[in-house]
């Protein structure tokens, strides 16, 4: 059985074509597989959050395809890829992104409405995504009056809500305190452990890179190196 | 469902942004309100004036009288016509009239009049004069006294009960000469009218001017003066082309393009009322796009349909413009009754300003319902058209970009 959930293959994302070209991502091979729990890391400008964007079908690469779940994503149309991305990719921003007027609830309810869930599965499922991320005595709270912290946890079980076939986390610790980026750890890696739900982060966050099973580390714009000995250089 | 509730709940994100664009659109919907019943009401009070109180809606004269407005083109009173006039059902009733010119004189003072021969119980159902009557009593048909207007009353200096001697040309060239007893005073709104006119019962005037059973005009009261083309055409056809039917635009024109032109100055200030809505309107959605950049980027990056998102930021702008259109609406509503009620009126040089030009320094306001809704549309279409603003936004939207920092 094919376990592959993400394969790029020779991507290349270029900016400023036309005068002095600059290479975001430069002729990355990426494969992951289901379950993994996988850190991209690199100084700032790396290309971390290009790479990103392109397999989270946010931006398309200027060569080479990305494949999720068996579908090539970069021939998809924009429309066809927001539609993609809310059935197969669970986000999960540095900046929590909560919509402020809506309560943590309605926030995870919010892409379940999107996918057109009924009522009584969205109930269901919103009981058990908070009992996952420990917070289930704030349903009713709005985003204001969560801690950074709580609202990440919640801006998880968001990513989650859609049952993703993976989740892209740029830099989810950097705006929490080490006690609330551990909790978050903790609970993604659960997710990882007993769900076997595949995990990808952007990081510059230490304690990210420990609890992570692969490290990837790009610079400008290639993989130079791969915990998982895929690298596959330029 | 949720999307409706959602748009209601963003309203409220920035409360104050909302309430002032809420004001801004309540205080252009009242004042727009306001100034398009303004207008209607001073037209028609206008109209009422000259139309009401003077030449009715439509007249029937002899063929050419109009041209040429001498005794000598008056013509027989005949039952017949009358039954074909009041056969349209748009007629509600007629008077005939005997009008012609004089000159009034009492004492050493004398002053060219207007004479104006009537049925005293016809000429009621029609133009009301009856609560005209400021001083004396109204006329009855074998009266031999005379109503006069306050304004002429004064510049001659009498008083109910004194005599006056009106001295002109009669039919076909006979003198017309006679002493009157003045039996009442009538007030009348168009200034120009009320410095000029003198009412007797039409016998008397058929005396005066020696033309028995003669009369200048049939004047009609309508069911329904909202198309007067068409009654007046089909009127000419029922009576052919000895008599010609006239209605008022065509007798006084004057008074027709004094309205059209005020019609347009007030279009185009109400056009630059619409414009500073625009502008309030969009302005807010201007900084509500700006502001949102990022969240509506992140919307779209996690899966939200942009035709979803622009549904949603199209029932945010409309119950704003819908909010403010209904609150201004109904804000509207007594100031404009009370202003029906008791008119605003000028009074001093700017009075005389508006007499000089025939009509009373009045300014009541129009009650009429298509105020409320069009001034209530015109907005709400306004509202439409500049939510197409966020609208283009959200389709030329790129996640990447709009979460750029």
């Amino acid at each position: 059985m094919d376990n592959t959930v993400i394969d790029a293959h020779n991507i290349s994302k270029i900016y400023n074509k036309e005068n002095i070209p600059v290479y975001a991502v430069n002729n990355v091979h990426l494969h992951v597989e289901k379950g993994e729990f996988t850190a991209l890391v690199g100084p700032s400008g790396s290309g971390k959050t290009t790479l990103l964007n392109l397999i989270g079908g946010l931006d398309l690469p200027d060569e080479g395809s990305i494949t999720i779940n068996g579908e090539d994503i970069t021939r998809m149309s924009p429309n066809e890829l927001i539609d993609f991305r809310l059935k197969n990719i669970g986000f999960v921003f540095q900046s929590f992104n909560l919509i402020p007027v809506l309560t943590a609830k309605e926030n995870v309810e919010f892409i379940m409405q999107l996918q057109g869930i009924d009522l009584g599965k969205r109930e269901q499922r919103i009981h058990v995504l908070f009992d996952q991320i420990g917070l289930s005595d704030k349903l009713e709270s709005r985003p204001s009056q969560l801690s950074g912290g709580q609202q990440q946890r919640v801006a998880v079980a968001r990513a989650l809500a859609s049952k993703p076939k993976f989740i892209l986390a740029d830099e989810p610790t950097a705006n929490l305190d080490s006690q609330s980026a551990n909790n978050l750890l903790d609970i993604m890696y659960k997710l990882n452990q007993e769900e076997h739900m595949t995990f990808l982060f952007s990081t510059h966050d230490q304690r990210v890179i420990d609890r992570a099973k692969r490290v990837i580390t790009l610079v400008d714009g290639r993989i130079v190196s791969d915990t998982a000995s895929q690298i596959l250089p330029a | 469902m949720w999307i409706v509730q959602l748009a209601w709940k963003n309203l409220w994100r920035n409360a104050n942004r909302t309430m002032i664009t809420m004001a801004a659109i309540f205080f252009a919907v009242l004042l727009s309100i306001l100034m398009s019943s303004l207008k209607t009401g001073i037209f028609d009070n206008l109209i009422k004036d000259m139309v009401g109180y003077y030449s009715g809606y439509i007249q029937v004269h002899q063929a050419g009288y109009w041209d040429e407005q001498l005794l000598d083109n008056c013509f027989e009173e005949d039952p017949e016509i009358q039954r074909k006039i009041r056969s349209h059902s748009q007629v509600k009733d007629i008077s005939p009239r005997l009008e012609s010119f004089a000159l009034a004189s009492t004492g050493e003072l004398s002053k060219g009049c207007l004479v104006l021969g009537i049925n005293p119980v016809q000429e009621q159902s029609i133009t009301h004069l009856q609560e005209k009557i400021v001083k004396g009593r109204y006329l009855g048909s074998n009266d031999r006294g005379i109503l006069v207007s306050e304004g002429l009353l004064k510049r001659l200096k009498n008083h109910v009960g004194d005599t006056l001697v009106l001295f002109g040309q009669g039919y076909h060239g006979s003198t017309a000469a006679g002493k009157y007893p003045i039996q009442g005073v009538i007030k009348l709104g168009s200034p120009e009218l009320n410095d000029k006119t003198i009412v007797m019962p039409l016998a008397l005037a058929q005396d005066l001017y020696s033309a028995p059973q003669m009369i200048t005009s049939y004047v009609l009261s309508l069911q329904d003066t909202d198309d007067l083309m068409a009654i007046q055409s089909s009127l000419q056809q029922n009576l052919g082309k000895s008599y010609e039917v006239m209605t008022w635009e065509e007798m006084m024109p004057d008074i027709k393009q004094h309205i059209e032109t005020d019609s347009a100055n007030m279009k185009y200030v109400q056009a630059f009322l619409y414009l500073l809505i625009s502008f309030g309107i969009f302005g807010t959605l201007l900084i509500m796009m700006a502001e949102r950049r990022y969240e509506l980027g992140m919307l779209v990056a996690i899966g939200m349909k942009k035709s979803k998102l622009s549904i949603l930021l199209l029932f945010e702008s409309l119950f704003t413009v819908i909010v403010g259109c209904i609150l201004g609406i109904l804000a509207s509503i007594p100031l404009v009754f009370y202003l029906h009620k008791f008119p605003i009126r000028i009074y001093g040089e700017g009075a005389k300003a508006y007499e000089r030009f025939g009509f009373d320094a009045v300014f009541p306001t129009s009650t009429d319902y298509h105020h409320f809704i069009n001034q209530g549309i015109v907005v709400l279409m306004i509202g439409l058209i500049l939510s197409m603003y966020p609208v283009i936004k959200v389709i030329r939207l790129n996640p990447v970009e709009s979460m750029k920092k």
